[in-house]
């Protein structure tokens, strides 16, 4: 029992941390990475003792300032849905990992234990729910503010959102009728597979439709650049244009988790998840005929890595397109999404059914 | 502006031609930093200065703060003829005149005082001196300050400074006036 609760202890302990750590250090790599590509520098000035260690202090002095802060409230806002906004905001996106595998099974005190936070069998609807939930939060924000600027802001997000997010749901279909399962898992391991004995079977390849779409419908969904009418920073202010503070500061993680849940996503949906080609649960067999075998906890280790790894190399991509595309005006966003990607994820769909048809399943 | 054609319309090619454009950004000058961070000699991989240490070198015509010329033994070349404060078009200098101990030298400036935060920076009173006494080649450019009276450098402050170098960086310290407050 006691050990029960241990493992699933550590489970959750293991994505959270992951999760929060991660999302910390985006705000580093997002400044760094940007400066990199621009000829830059970037943020190093901030010291302890002396020690710059390339900028890393950056965003522990953001979430201190963040916190020393006034917290305002203006004086006609909703004081209860002002206050709730941003805690909704940031727990639907935090909580969305939970059911994105991060490795194989692990064998503990004689129980077989599946690496990720909950093992839900419709994982993949789990955390689009999450995700579509979270634009009550950008709306409370945007309505409770009592500020026409910020209502206008919710308004835009939320219109974003939606139109991205059942595209979204229309391209992850011919993954999930490819599987025939909506457990993250089962997908995952589905990857594993090789086609003609030497193509591992990841989503990149099995749909590459589905994975373009799927990538720009789910930066639209998180609300970053170049999909950022909501936001919009620089000139038209968004829906958090009234909170300061950590409030604000919690607008901005949200953004982050949702990045990293993005990521996670598209690597277990797209990327083989914790698959590394030709390595299964004895160690590496490659389609020539030889291997290496490897024990259990190694092979475990390597998948973990390996998805880490892809995690890390997605965010790289999404900053990448962040960095370097110019925004979309509202009426063009709402047009790739309902008239460019809905109609393609559906296309896709017809298509994917047409050669399961004809190939059989699997 | 031209329509655009099919493949720009399309999106996605454009779309991978500028993440290529800045990802190759990217690697060339990760690959720079990581070069030099082993020690390698090599090129920058980032275009910038870091001011308050590094500094671009000046032109040797700028026209930087003021000094006023020492003769020998460190009395002031200035002889209060007021020439500089004449053709000031911002009225910034202000001269007192007073009687040179020398018979030889017409007249010293008891007072020479020059309002920074009216000086326009036009070099006239540098043209005008018939005896070169006044010059604006220290190579400072830093001189901010909370309060009015903060910008007013006296004739003890002016003297006290030095040309710059050849690059341009200031060879004295930036004098700080006394009412001066942080």
């Amino acid at each position: 029992m006691l050990i029960d609760l241990a493992i699933a202890f550590g489970r959750v302990a293991f994505v959270m941390l992951f999760v929060l750590n991660v999302a910390a250090l985006l705000g580093w790599v997002e400044r760094k990475q940007s400066a990199i590509m621009q000829d830059r520098i970037g943020a190093n000035r901030a010291s302890i003792f002396g020690i710059t260690a390339l900028g890393l202090f950056h965003p522990l002095a953001d979430t201190l300032k963040m916190l020393t802060k006034e917290d305002f409230r203006p004086a006609r806002a909703d004081r209860l849905l002002f206050e709730l906004a941003p805690a909704v905001s940031v727990f639907f996106a935090l909580v969305a990992f939970a059911s994105i595998p991060f490795g194989d099974t692990l064998q503990v005190a004689g129980r077989v234990v599946p690496l990720q936070a909950v093992t839900l069998n419709v994982g993949v609807l789990y955390v689009f729910a999450m995700l579509s939930l979270g634009v009550y939060g950008v709306m409370m924000a945007g309505w409770s503010s009592a500020n026409n600027f910020a209502l206008l802001g919710g308004q835009r997000a939320a219109a974003l959102m939606i139109s991205a997010e059942i595209a979204i749901g229309a391209s992850i279909m011919g993954v999930v009728m490819i599987h025939g399962s909506l457990n993250l898992m089962d997908i995952v391991r589905g990857q594993g597979h090789l086609l003609w004995g030497w193509i591992p079977a990841w989503g990149i390849i099995t749909q590459p439709l589905a994975f373009i779409l799927f990538v720009t419908a789910g930066i639209a969904a998180t609300k970053r650049i170049p999909f950022d009418t909501p936001e919009g920073e620089s000139e038209i202010i968004g829906y958090f244009v009234e909170y300061s503070g950590m409030k604000f500061g919690m607008f901005l993680m949200t953004d982050m988790v949702e990045t990293i849940v993005l990521a996670g996503l598209s690597t277990s949906l797209f990327l083989g998840g914790w698959q590394i080609p030709y390595l299964f649960a004895e160690g590496f067999r490659f389609p020539w005929g030889s291997g290496i075998s490897l024990s259990p906890l190694l092979v475990t280790l390597l998948q973990v890595g390996a998805f880490v790894g892809k995690v890390g190399a997605v965010i790289f991509v999404l900053m990448l397109i962040r960095w370097t595309l110019p925004r979309f005006r509202y009426d063009q966003a709402m047009r790739l999404g309902w008239l460019g990607l809905f109609p393609l994820a559906i296309a896709n769909i017809v298509l994917t059914g047409l050669v399961l048809a004809a190939w059989g399943t699997r | 502006m031209s329509p655009m054609n099919l493949r720009q319309r399309f999106y996605l090619v454009e779309v991978l031609t500028g993440l290529g454009l800045t990802a190759a950004h990217f690697f060339r000058n990760m690959a720079r930093h990581t070069g030099r961070a082993f020690g390698r000699k090599g090129e920058s991989g980032a275009v910038t200065i870091q001011y308050p240490e590094e500094r671009r070198p000046y032109s040797p015509r700028l026209r930087s703060l003021h000094r006023l010329v020492r003769r020998e033994d460190g009395s002031p070349r200035c002889v209060a003829c007021m020439m500089c404060e004449t053709v000031c078009p911002a009225h910034c200098i202000y001269i007192v005149a007073d009687e040179h101990p020398n018979p030889e030298i017409e007249k010293v400036p008891r007072r020479f005082d020059i309002d920074l935060g009216k000086c326009v920076f036009c070099g006239y009173c540098v043209e005008a001196c018939p005896e070169d006494a006044i010059r604006m080649d220290t190579g400072i450019l830093e001189f901010s300050s909370y309060s009015r009276g903060g910008m007013i450098y006296t004739k003890e402050m002016l003297l006290s400074l030095e040309p710059a170098e050849p690059t341009g960086r200031p060879r004295s310290p930036i004098p700080i006036p006394a009412n001066r407050r942080a």
